[in-house]
């Protein structure tokens, strides 16, 4: 039919519209951090590694680099703790109080992290925890953790409730069924997990800004940036972020999607 | 099973819960708690003394400015949830009823590359791009259109919030869509019902859930995030998140910003479970 064909043109041509918008200024922000003009207009100017050069040569960027890497690290390696016992506990046990421990668990993403950067700059003031590198990993973790819970526990989802409980049955101890039955089937979750956790942590500003103190990370820099005035250096510390998260991203994807069909070959 | 095994067993299942409890009481709710406490702290000398009085409250509560960011921030927040749920639906309708599995996967995927650039840049981005002399004004110049004042308006204050936004809410759209019983659309078209009924009256109505949980975080986002407002809206009046980062940062009335920081919560709860009932509420066929 005739209009059918008409409305899939134009449900395409929209579709078009709605991606140029979400990645104009992902493209923007990449042109322009090799353009040699400081002041951001069409026609561009020349090419150049200008701005590149001015961060690689900044001592304040290597500094949030160092933190925000050791943030990241340490924030996925705790997120995906947490968010793997989340997983696991809702995927083998049944008790009383259950959804209210998965409310507990999972509703951090909900609550703006602007109220959750000033609940926790008062908190960790209060408990002597304020400004350090440590703080921005504990925030970190707090938001991640549910994001590794979903991950994990899509993983867990393919797999034979039983198989546990057989391997308790013909002698293995808990904690050996574990080692040896659930961590390597959800290895592939744990790991893609663990990339996912580390680019938000890479990425998030708000709850960095306010616990930071000193110690600032990448994005923070990014924020102050903005605060004085137009700057292309933005865009080069933007294009090296967007590399790096995309990086984390596509080989926690491929991670997963490698891994997860065919789930009985590789449990 | 012995009851010593059965003992040993719910110990070890303990053992995997109680990390989470312990992490989430220590560093979720006691940072939220303890905000709601402060609330009724007292400042003094520019130190904060813990007390319980009203003060901080009645004094927000009696500032024009507070009530003029609280219902800019409303009423910003609302626009953005209404523009993008319109947005988004087409794009929606069109991944889930009009494209392969696979395709729709790949897109989704393409989706989810956004939520890990720097929302910053992306921000930065569009203020180049809206700017007077920028890349949307250059373009319309050569038709011989503008150039259009579009920084420091609503109109840029929601292209920053359809940037975080837009996003997740096609992804959600695009669940729900897809999970519309396809024998219910044939029936329908096969009793005769218009493109349009079919869209109106089964789709939308067997989607709502789904239509509304992507409403729902695009209202969170928009209402917490000070972002767009700031550097694309002008901050004039300053919406709440922008509130709380001056009353914090440059006022250290760390009292005064849990006030908004918590009227901010109680507006989202509201919000939340009055969609939740209007989701759940069944009065969807006529």
């Amino acid at each position: 039919m005739r209009a059918d064909k008409l409305i899939r043109w134009f449900l395409w041509g929209y579709l078009g519209l709605v991606f140029l918008f979400i990645f104009a200024p992902i493209v923007t922000s990449i042109i322009f951090s090799f353009n040699s003009d400081r002041f951001p207009t069409i026609p561009l100017g020349s090419f150049t590694w200008k701005w590149y050069q001015t961060i690689y040569n900044d001592p304040d960027v290597w500094d949030a680099a160092k933190t925000s890497v050791i943030v990241a690290l340490s924030t996925s390696c705790l997120a995906t703790f947490i968010g793997f016992c989340t997983a696991y506990t809702d995927f083998r046990y049944q008790f009383k109080g259950k959804n209210s421990y998965l409310v507990l668990a999972l509703l951090p993403p909900t609550i703006p992290l602007i109220i959750l950067a000033l609940a926790m700059l008062a908190w960790f003031s209060k408990i002597g925890l304020s400004g350090q590198v440590w703080s921005i990993v504990i925030a970190h973790t707090v938001l991640c953790a549910p994001f590794a819970m979903a991950v994990i526990r899509l993983r867990l989802q393919q797999m034979d409730p039983d198989l546990e409980s057989a391997a308790w049955n013909l002698g293995a101890s808990e904690w050996s069924a574990m080692r040896y039955v659930i961590v390597p089937f959800a290895m592939p979750a744990i790991v893609s997990s663990m990339c996912l956790t580390m680019a938000v942590s890479f990425d998030e500003f708000a709850v960095a800004w306010f616990v930071s103190g000193l110690n600032k990370t990448i994005p923070v820099i990014i924020l102050e940036i903005l605060q004085g005035n137009i700057d292309p250096q933005i865009n080069a510390i933007g294009t090296f972020v967007f590399v790096t998260s995309i990086t984390l991203v596509i080989l926690a994807q491929l991670i997963f999607m490698l891994r997860t069909p065919g789930s009985a070959s590789n449990a | 099973m012995p009851s010593s095994d059965k003992k040993r067993l719910d110990y070890y299942a303990l053992t995997w819960r109680l990390p989470v409890i312990v992490w989430q009481v220590l560093f979720f709710v006691g940072p939220l708690v303890f905000m709601i406490a402060m609330s009724f702290f007292l400042v003094k000398n520019y130190r904060m003394t813990e007390a319980f009085e009203m003060k901080n409250w009645v004094k927000m509560f009696g500032k024009d400015y507070f009530w003029d960011s609280y219902f800019l921030t409303l009423l910003l927040a609302s626009m953005s949830t209404i523009v993008a749920t319109c947005l988004a639906f087409p794009a929606a309708y069109g991944l889930a009823f009009k494209v392969s599995g696979n395709v729709r996967r790949w897109i989704v995927f393409l989706l989810i590359i956004p939520f890990f650039t720097s929302y910053l840049v992306r921000t930065f981005s569009w203020y180049v791009i809206l700017a007077e002399s920028g890349v949307v004004n250059n373009i319309l110049g050569v038709i011989g259109l503008g150039p259009y004042t579009m920084l420091n308006t609503r109109f840029g204050t929601l292209v920053g919030y359809m940037t975080l936004t837009l996003p997740l809410v096609v992804i959600l759209q695009t669940f729900s869509l897809a999970n519309v019983d396809k024998n219910l659309i044939e029936a329908a078209q096969n009793l005769g019902a218009s493109r349009v009924k079919v869209i109106l009256q089964v789709i939308i109505p067997s989607a709502k859930v789904g239509l509304i949980i992507g409403a729902v975080f695009c209202f969170i986002l928009s209402f917490g995030d000070f972002v767009a407002p700031y550097y694309l809206g002008g901050s004039k009046p300053p919406t709440l998140p922008i509130l709380i980062i001056d009353t914090t940062k440059s006022g250290q009335q760390w009292p005064r910003a849990a006030v908004v920081a918590v009227m901010m919560m109680v507006t989202l709860m509201i919000v939340a479970f009055t969609a939740i009932k209007l989701a759940y509420s069944r009065k969807a066929y006529r």
